[in-house]
This record gives structure tokens, sequence and C-alpha cells, in this order.
């Protein structure tokens, strides 16, 4: 369970979050609208741990532990992953070596044994198929060359491979076709169940149509403005984000 | 130590081979002495600095030295402290020792060439014959209980026409001395080298090697130093090309720390049309390490059609490291494609950071990242003997606690 | 020259051959004795008036000389100058002008077949011209306009006299009188060059440019330029420069010191079109310049763009020194050379503080038997946290008798610290010139198209008039190299 209260961040001095209330149970899937600038990846980043952002008051719990005193790679192995909005390429870093060396870190950090090459590559073709992804996408360096589409969706896979029991996807549905979108979707659905969770941050509705939320929120200058059902998210395609930071 | 006065104490005489030429070699050193940052080839390297503390002799007797030999299962020729260690080596056809051979190239003018001529008692000299496949060979040069000697091998590869040889060197030792190894090399028509080099000396040491490669027409020499050892290292290779379609490919990393300093430079000279040169080089300096880079890509006039191509990259991983690089190009052809680029930066955070959020430790993101950055350098090590020691010395490296 | 832009064409008639600029100018002129002593730059400091202290300051920039070898470091080669048979001081007998209107009629008339008017109403709007015409300044335009806003624009002759403590203050804060071999000889004997002082927050109303011309035979000629942005000003300077077609070689050995404040900044312009010598080699400008600005103030800008295309032998390398913490240099330049001309030429760009930032754009053209070399520092210092450099050098040969070179020397020692070079060697494609051709153009109309396109990046730095005229001359310098 991903409990943040009273969360406030600067960048630069400049307050980008202004007081988060947000609990995220486990098994259920929220959604986290609001127009641009509204502090949506920041709080990404914030719950990620990414440098540059000061988190100036509040508290983020994670299944009872103190989120933001642990480093990135503890938080993963924690259960979060972010799916990052735009996926930084790795030169030189072959993609299965990348994932093969994350799961090995996370499994060690939680007590688990370390998985051998060929059982790896046995669980990554299986996901790679499941994601309907080409197999050279393990043999490629981490994200280099990669298309809009293919990065999210490499994004996805390593999502699946990790096993994470909180997700954040970082406006993962931009920038993807039709086809994309739901491969993004079907991965996320595969994951759902009673020990996941997933916040998944947008700024369009046609997402929750693959992936319905239990709950939505609207994030407008830096506050939680509105929380509702699945509705929520269709009422603001119908009528915009206009007049949502005075609410 | 004046480098005449470290000269004056050494019966040069006394040395087995031929006098006159050691006399001669001498005097070429003692004239210009130890090369000071004066000399433009040096302007970021200043041996003289470096060396005058030394009080330079030539080398006692070795103890055993069986430890710093790697094990593998291939024929290996072995020098310590500059002398053919016979019992150590594989016995070869075709080997032969610096001093009974007369024919070595004279009128390599740098001090520290010359100096290697006067000084140099043994080295490999390995005779591949026309067509002839020899495989992959283990070429040791070690120091051992050398405080402050001078050690010179001086050795001489030449391949005949359509030979092929893969050669792997390693350069070793324990304590402070100074190695000063000279490899020339002579590729015949179509020859192959692949010279894979390791410079892995003691860290009070001062190494300071010399490659001449001359390649015939369509001969290719493919060669990877990775420069780790050392106090103060110097590993200057001059490539010529002077037949058509020769292919030259010269890369090296190097990995510093502490007060290390390395110098990795090139001179790759166009002297016929046709012919392709590529080097890759990286450097990755932590602590108050300082890393060199000098290449020079120079094209003749008569060297048409050459494609010349020439990338340093330098990783800062500490605010103290430092890298000077100077990037040559001297052309003198019109119709001819050459380039080079430079960069120098720290890691990128934002890599790091997407590798710590896939729960992947900073050292270990830090690593990775690291050795992807030296992986374009490591592309002509197709040898798995070679390719192992380099994934060794690099892991070793991880180890001094650099990251 | 701004206002050369349509000179080509004019000038052509009255010089014929390649160099357009090569007449002489029969003025009466007042010699000092040939050579070099105490007392010759005792009598300079005197024919012009000078306190005591500039005169200590000339004499030991000479002493520093004398213990000074030249530099050999450089791709170039010419025989040793003697510098003991050199005129160190020639001027127009008539006496100084007080206003335009006493100008020698001679000298106006040799300034508008330059394409330079020094008649105010003739003139470009918008552009403010001090003409040097060998060792002295003889003519300064718009002086008046300029002084309402409180802008100086002088000869640094007059500056000496009329703003002594401006001078004082800043002449050699930026290059010292003992910085280099030509910089010491500068100081020593420099004659005149222009001075400008933008005072704090005032942006300059218009082009300022100085015309630099060589006459007298056997003259060398010693410029001394001064620049001062005060806080949040900021001006444009253009410089121009010629000389008469003469078989012997000429020295010309400048000095150029900018200084920016706080958040100002100075953008300097050269097109050097010193006579170059002939198709044999013979003759031309020896040209050994230092300029330097040194970026004071917090986020300053000194920005240097050059066409050098004139001299036998150019040796000069405009750098910047970031002090400032946000400060910028940025460094374009064209350099052409052709027929036995040799250059080397770049920049060095001093990264002191930090997150300054330094640009280099630097396009060589190699022609006939010429060298050109770029040799170019960017040095990183410990303190210039988030220091950022981009550098990119490309040469083009054309044919296949010439020389391109790349000299550069990065240095970084702050981890922080971003630092890109790119250089690249090529010629003109084979297709290019063929899809130029088949559309009608000649091969040499074709080849100065594609040089100019090579060029974009460096001449639309330059101001508009500026630009046209630097055209034309890559062209014009290109003459005889195709085919």
């Amino acid at each position: 369970m991903l409990e943040i209260k009273g969360l406030t961040a600067t960048i630069d001095d400049k307050e980008i979050l202004r007081g988060i209330d947000l609990t995220v149970p486990d098994g259920e899937i929220h959604a986290i609208m609001g127009p641009n600038g509204a502090g949506k990846s920041t709080l990404s980043y914030v719950l990620s741990g990414r440098e540059g952002y000061e988190v100036t008051g509040g508290s983020v719990t994670f299944n009872g532990r103190d989120l933001l005193a642990i480093e990135p790679e503890e938080r993963a192995a924690a259960g979060l992953f972010l799916a990052f909005q735009y996926p930084v390429e790795l030169p030189g870093v072959g993609n299965a070596n990348f994932i093969r060396t994350a799961l090995n870190a996370v499994r060690r950090a939680r007590g688990e044994k370390e998985l051998d090459a060929v059982a790896f590559l046995k669980e990554a073709r299986a996901a790679i198929k499941l994601l309907h992804m080409p197999d050279d996408m393990l043999k490629r360096n981490v994200n280099v060359g990669f298309s809009g589409g293919e990065k999210k969706r490499n994004e996805i896979l390593q999502m699946a491979l990790l096993k994470p029991s909180l997700a954040l996807l970082d406006e993962t549905d931009s920038g993807l076709d039709i086809d994309a979108l739901k491969i993004v979707a079907d991965g996320v659905n595969a994951l759902r169940g009673p020990d996941f969770s997933a916040l998944v941050i947008t700024h369009y509705q046609r997402l929750l149509d693959h992936i319905v939320p239990d709950r939505v929120h609207v994030l407008a200058a830096g506050r939680i403005v509105r929380s509702g059902g699945p509705e929520l998210a269709l009422e603001l395609e119908a009528r915009g984000y206009a007049g949502l930071e005075a609410a | 130590m004046n480098a005449g006065d470290f000269l004056d104490r050494i019966d040069l005489a006394a040395l087995p081979g031929a006098v006159s030429r050691r006399a001669r070699a001498a005097a070429r050193f003692r004239a210009t002495g130890w090369p000071t940052r004066a000399d433009e080839a040096w302007h970021y390297t200043d041996l003289n600095a470096r060396l005058k503390s030394f009080d330079l002799a030539l080398p006692a007797e070795a103890g055993s030295v069986a430890g710093l030999i790697p094990e593998t299962d291939l024929p290996r020729i072995v020098f310590v402290n500059g002398r053919f260690a016979e019992d150590l080596s594989t016995k070869m056809p075709g080997l032969g020792c610096y001093a009974s051979d007369a024919a070595l190239t004279e009128g390599r003018d740098q001090p520290m060439v010359a100096l290697n001529a006067a000084l140099a008692q043994d080295g490999a000299v390995l005779d591949i014959a026309e067509s002839v496949d020899a495989g992959t060979v283990l070429l040791v040069s070690i120091a051992h209980a050398a405080h402050q000697a001078a050690i010179a091998p001086r050795h001489r590869i030449r391949l005949g026409a359509g030979a092929a040889l893969t050669l792997i060197e390693i350069a070793r030792g324990e304590g402070e001395y100074l190695h000063n190894p000279v490899v020339e090399i002579a590729l015949g028509e179509g020859a192959v080298l692949r010279h894979y080099r390791l410079q892995d000396e003691a860290m009070a040491a001062v190494h300071v090697a010399t490659i001449f490669a001359d390649l015939a027409s369509g001969a290719r020499y493919d060669s990877f130093t990775l420069n780790c050892g050392a106090r103060l290292s110097r590993n200057e290779t001059h490539a010529t090309l002077a037949g058509a379609k020769a292919d030259v490919h010269l890369n090296a990393a190097q990995l510093l720390t502490g007060s290390q300093h390395g110098d990795i430079t090139t001179i790759v000279a166009h002297d016929a049309p046709n012919c392709a040169s590529r080097q890759t080089v990286k450097s990755v300096l932590s602590g108050a390490a300082r890393g060199v880079f000098q290449g020079r890509i120079e094209v003749a006039r008569i060297a048409q059609k050459t494609d010349g191509y020439q990338m340093n990259q330098a990783l800062l991983l500490s605010p103290d490291a430092e890298i000077d690089s100077k990037p040559e190009l001297e052309i003198f052809a019109d119709d001819v494609k050459c380039s080079h680029g430079a960069t120098i930066g720290a890691l990128d955070p934002e890599q790091v950071f997407y590798l710590r959020s896939r729960g992947i430790p900073e050292a270990e993101a830090r690593a990775m990242l690291i050795r992807a950055f030296l992986d374009e350098a490591l592309e002509p090590v197709t040898d798995a003997t070679a390719h192992r020691l380099f994934e060794d010395a690099i892991d070793a490296w991880w180890r001094k606690g650099v990251l | 020259m701004p206002a050369v832009t349509e000179t080509i064409e004019t000038i052509d008639r009255l010089a014929g051959g390649g160099y357009k600029f090569g007449f002489e100018t029969n003025i009466e002129m007042e010699f000092a004795p040939k050579g070099l002593n105490e007392d010759i730059v005792r009598l300079i400091s005197a024919k012009k008036g000078e306190p005591e202290w500039l005169l200590e300051w000339r004499l030991k920039a000479y002493r520093a000389w004398l213990t000074m070898e030249d530099p050999h470091w450089a791709r170039i080669h010419h025989p040793k100058i003697d510098y003991q048979d050199l005129h160190y001081y020639a001027a127009p007998k008539r006496p100084a002008p007080k206003s335009l209107d006493d100008v020698d009629p001679e000298l106006i008339s040799m300034y508008d077949k330059l394409g330079i008017p020094l008649n105010e109403r003739a003139a470009l709007a918008g552009v403010a011209v001090d003409a040097v015409f060998d060792s002295v300044s003889v003519a300064t335009t718009f002086r008046e306009s300029l002084a309402k806003v409180g802008v100086i624009f002088c000869s640094i002759s007059e500056a000496v006299r009329e703003h002594p403590d401006l001078v004082r203050k800043y002449l050699g804060s930026v290059v010292p009188a003992g910085d280099n071999y030509f910089a010491a000889l500068n100081s020593a004997v420099f004659s005149d060059g222009s001075f400008v002082f933008i005072p704090r927050g005032v942006r300059c109303p218009m082009e300022l440019s100085t015309y630099f011309r060589i006459n007298a035979r056997n003259t060398g000629q010693f410029e001394r330029t001064l620049i001062i942005a005060e806080e949040g000003a900021s001006v444009s300077y253009l410089e121009g420069c010629t000389a008469p077609m003469r078989d012997e070689n000429q020295l010309h050995a400048a000095v150029v010191e900018l200084v920016a404040l706080d958040e100002a900044s100075i953008k300097y312009s050269t097109v050097q079109n010193w006579y170059p010598g002939d198709a044999q080699g013979r003759g031309g400008i020896y040209n050994f310049v230092t300029k330097r600005g040194a970026c004071r103030g917090r986020n300053s800008k000194i920005s240097w763009t050059q066409v050098e295309t004139g001299s036998a032998i150019t040796w000069k390398y405009p750098s910047c020194i970031l002090q400032g913490e946000g400060s910028t240099g940025e460094f374009y330049s064209v350099a052409l050379t052709n027929n036995f001309q040799q250059a080397d030429t770049g920049t060095k760009m001093i990264h002191l503080a930090p997150n300054t930032t330094s640009t280099i754009i630097s396009k060589g053209i190699s022609a006939g038997h010429s060298n050109n070399t770029y040799r170019g520092l960017v040095r990183i210092m410990p303190r210039a946290h988030g220091a950022r450099n981009f550098t990119q050098c490309d040469s083009l040969l054309i044919g296949d008798q010439c020389g391109a070179h790349t000299v550069p020397y990065i240095e970084s020692r702050n981890q922080s610290a971003k630092v890109e070079h790119e250089a690249t060697t090529s010629k003109i494609a084979e297709d290019q010139l063929f899809y130029c051709r088949s559309r009608g153009l000649s091969e040499e109309d074709a080849v100065g198209l594609i040089v100019n396109g090579f060029c974009r990046d460096v001449l639309k730095e330059l101001p508009m008039e500026f630009a046209v005229e630097a055209q034309k001359l890559l062209a014009v310098s290109l003459e005889g190299s195709v085919g």
C-alpha cells in the first residue's frame, strides 16, 4: 500500500507539489490526470527518488516503509517500478544484460536466488512473446535507436520481468499508436491481482479505456483537486481541465 | 638523475651485441636527455620530472616471477628484467633475440627509442613466413626485484605476405622501475597482425612503450591497448601505411586512479592511397589521475582516398581528475575523408538514475555504464584469451574502490 | 568593411588582377628612421605627446621584447624578419585634421576608392568609421552623435590625451605588454588604433568600424585597439584591412583588447584582406596579431567573427578569458588560403568561472599551394563547474597541392564540465559540382557557391553588409584555384 501525506516538493526552489494526499491500496489501480505543468511527472520522480527534487514536507510510506528515506535502487527492490515518460538511451549496454542485472540485483536484495543466463532468457523470451515484441529487442542496446513506441514497450517488458508490487506509469501512452497502446495495457492488466497496484499518470482518457482504474484523481497546480471513480475520467475528457484549479 | 650521468655509470661495451650501435644510440639519447614538456611531442607528459629522482641502473637478478605470468595454454615468450627467460618460455622455432640481430632499424630518433637501443639486451624476434597462420602467442615482459632499474626489451615482429598472428603482450612487475620496451613490426602484403597489449605495471613504475608498425599493401594491423598500471605511462604507436589498401585499427583504453598519469599517443601516417585508419580511445579517470591523448593522422600528398577516423572520449569520475587531449589532422591530399571527435564529461546522471530505478545499486550502475563506455574500444579484441585478460583487468580496477 | 559592399566591381577597374585593393596612394609622408631602439620608442611617444607613464610602459615592453624569441610552434615558414630594416612610424605630413573637412583630399579619395566614404553624408547610415592610414588615425566619423549617448569612439592616441584614466586602467590589462613576442613589439611601438568605450547600460546605437590601410613601403603597422563595455553595455565592432600590392613582405603586428563587464556584450567582426602576395608567393603582409577578450563580468559575452582571406602569413588566435560566472565566448572563423598563403589561426577559450560557455566554429579552405592550420585551445579550470564547450572545425581542400591541418588542445580539469569537439576534412564532392554545373553554373561559380555554403554557419554571424562583402571576397580569393 502506498500512502502519500501532505507531500510538498520543489525544483530549484520552485514549489511544484503543494501538499499531495493520496492512498493506493494493494490490488488497486489509480489514475492521475491533470493539465500540463500540474506536477504529474514531478510526483513520479519524487516517488522514485530522482535527484534534483527537494522534498520540503510530508511523508510517503510504501508497505510500511519510509519511501523517501531510501535510495532509488532500494525503492526498486522494495517493489516500486517507474515506467519513464522519456526512457534514457544506454549506448553499449545490452538490453538482456541490463534487465538480468537489474532482476538479479532486485532478487538479491529480496533474499531470492539469482537467475542464471539460461533461466533468465527463458523468462524474458516468454515475456517478449506475451507482449508481441520482436525477439531482437533483447539483443539491442538499451533504448538505443528504439522508436518512441519501442521504448515504451521496453519499459513494459522490464516491468513484466521485474514484477513490481507498485508500478508508476508516467504518460506511458504518449506517442503510442493504438496497437502499441493495447500491448502496453495488456502488459499492465496481466500483472493485475491482489498484490499489484499501479498509479497511471496520463493526460488523456484513452489509456483508461484499456486499463480501467479503480479511482481517478485530478492533479492541478500541485494538489489533488478531485477524486472519483472511472466516470471522472470521461467527464474530464468531455469538459477539459478548465476551472479545476479553482476547485 | 641527469640522463647523461645515468648512462655514464653503465658499461655499454660490456652488454652483448653491436657496440658501435649502442654507442650511437647512447649519443643520440644524451643529446636530448629525458623528454620535457618543451618538446611538443611530450606537451602533456613530463617524463623528466618523474625520472629525475630515479637513481637508474641496470637491473639485478630477479627472483621467482611465476605469479605474474597469466595462466593460459598459449605458447609464450617471457622476458624478465629485459632478459629472455628461456625456462619460462615455450620452445618456438624462429625465435631469436635482439643482441644477435644486427639488422634492427636505426634512424628512429625519439629519445626513448634511442635509450632503448642503447640498453636493449634481448627481445622477441618473431618471423612468420609467408601465408602461415601462427595462431596466438603470449609475450610477457616482467620487472622483478628491479629497484629503479631501466628495463629495455626490444621486440621485432615480421609477418610475410599473407601471414597472420595474434600477439598478446603483457607488461607487469613489482616495485619502482622504468620499463621502456620498443616493438618494431613489419607486415608484408596482406598480412594480418592482431596485437593486444595490457599495461599492468606496478603502481610505482614508469612505463614508456614505443611501437612502430609498418604496413605493406593490403596488410592489416588491429591493436588494442589497455593502460591501467604504472605511476606514469606512455604508449606511443607509430603506424605507417606504406602500401595501398592497408588498414589499421589503433584502439586503446585507460583506467587510471590515484595520482596515475597515463598517456596514449598515436601517429598514423597515410603514405599510400586507399588506406583506412580507425582509432577509438577511451579514458576513465578517477582520484587525481591525469589522462592524456595525443593522436595525429598524417595524410601525404600521394595518399588519395584516405579514410581516417579517430574518436577519443574521456569520463571524469572525480573532481580532481584531469584529461588533456590533442587530436591532430595533417592533410596534404584533397580526396580524403578524415575526421576526429573528442568528448569529455562525467557519467550521465540520467543514465545512472535509470539503472538505479531498476534496482541496480549505484556502484554497480556506474560500473555498468563505464564498461559500456569502454565497449567500443574493445571491439578489435576478437581473441577469447585476450578478451578474458582485459575483462579481468577491468574487474580488478573496480576493486580499487574507484567508484 | 560595411561600406565596401560594392567595392569589388568598382576597384576591379582600378587594380586589375586578383587583388582588388592593391593600388598605392601618393601622399607626402613623414617617416621615423629605419630600425628599432629606445630612441625610436621615445620618438613615437613624443610624436604623440604621450604622458610619462605610457613612455615607461612602452620602454618596459621594448626591453621585454629584446629578451624574447619569435615563436616557432606555428605551422608557418618565412625568412627571418629583419626588425632593423623597417620604419616604425609613418604618417601623412599634413598636420592632424581637426575635423573631417580638414582631411587630405587625396586620403578621402583613397578611402572612396576602397568604398569607405569618410564624408558622413555619403556614408552608410548607422556605421561610424575610424580610418587608420599607416601609423595614424586620419578620420573618425559620427563622433558627435555617438558622444550624445556617452559612447567614446576615437583613435587611441586621442584617447590617451582625452581619457587618460580609462586608457591607463585598461591598456595591457588583457594582453600584458610582455604577453608574447609580437604583443611586446606592438606595446613598444604601437602608433595608433581605435578606442571604444561604451558606458554602463548603453547599447551602442550604430555599428562601429575601423578601416586599416597599410600604404607606405618598408613600414610596419602596429595598431592597438581597446574596447571597453561597461555593465549592461553592448557594441558591435567591425574591422577591415587592405594594403597595396608590393613585392616585398610587410609586417603587421596588432593587439586588440576587449573588456566586458557584468551583462555586457561585445561583438567583434573582422574581414581581413591584407595583400596576400602574388600567385608565385612574392610579397604580401605578415600578419601577426594578438586579439584577446576578457569576459570579466557575470553573464558577459564576447563574440569574435573573422573572415581571413588576405595576408601572406596569418598568425592570430582571438581568444576569450571567461572570468565572469555565466559568461560566454564565441569564435566563428573562415580562413581561406590560396597560392602560397599560410594561415595558422584559431582561438583560445579559457574557462575560469562556473557555468561559462564557449562555441568554436572554424571553417578552413585551402587552395593552390597554401597551408591552412586551425590551432585552438579549450581549457576548463577546476573552478569552472558546469562549463560547456562545443567545437566544430571543418576543412575543405581544393586541389592536391595544398594542406589542411587541425591542431586542437583540449584540457579539462572539472568533472562537471562538458566538452565536445568535432573536426572533418573533405573536398568538394564531384556530384555537388556536377549538379551545379548541370544547372548552368561555371565551375568557378559552382565552387564559390559551395564554399559559401560551407562557410554559412560563420557568415551568418557577420553583420549583413559585411556578410555580402565577405561572400564576394571568398569568390575573388579563390580565383585561379579551380580547373
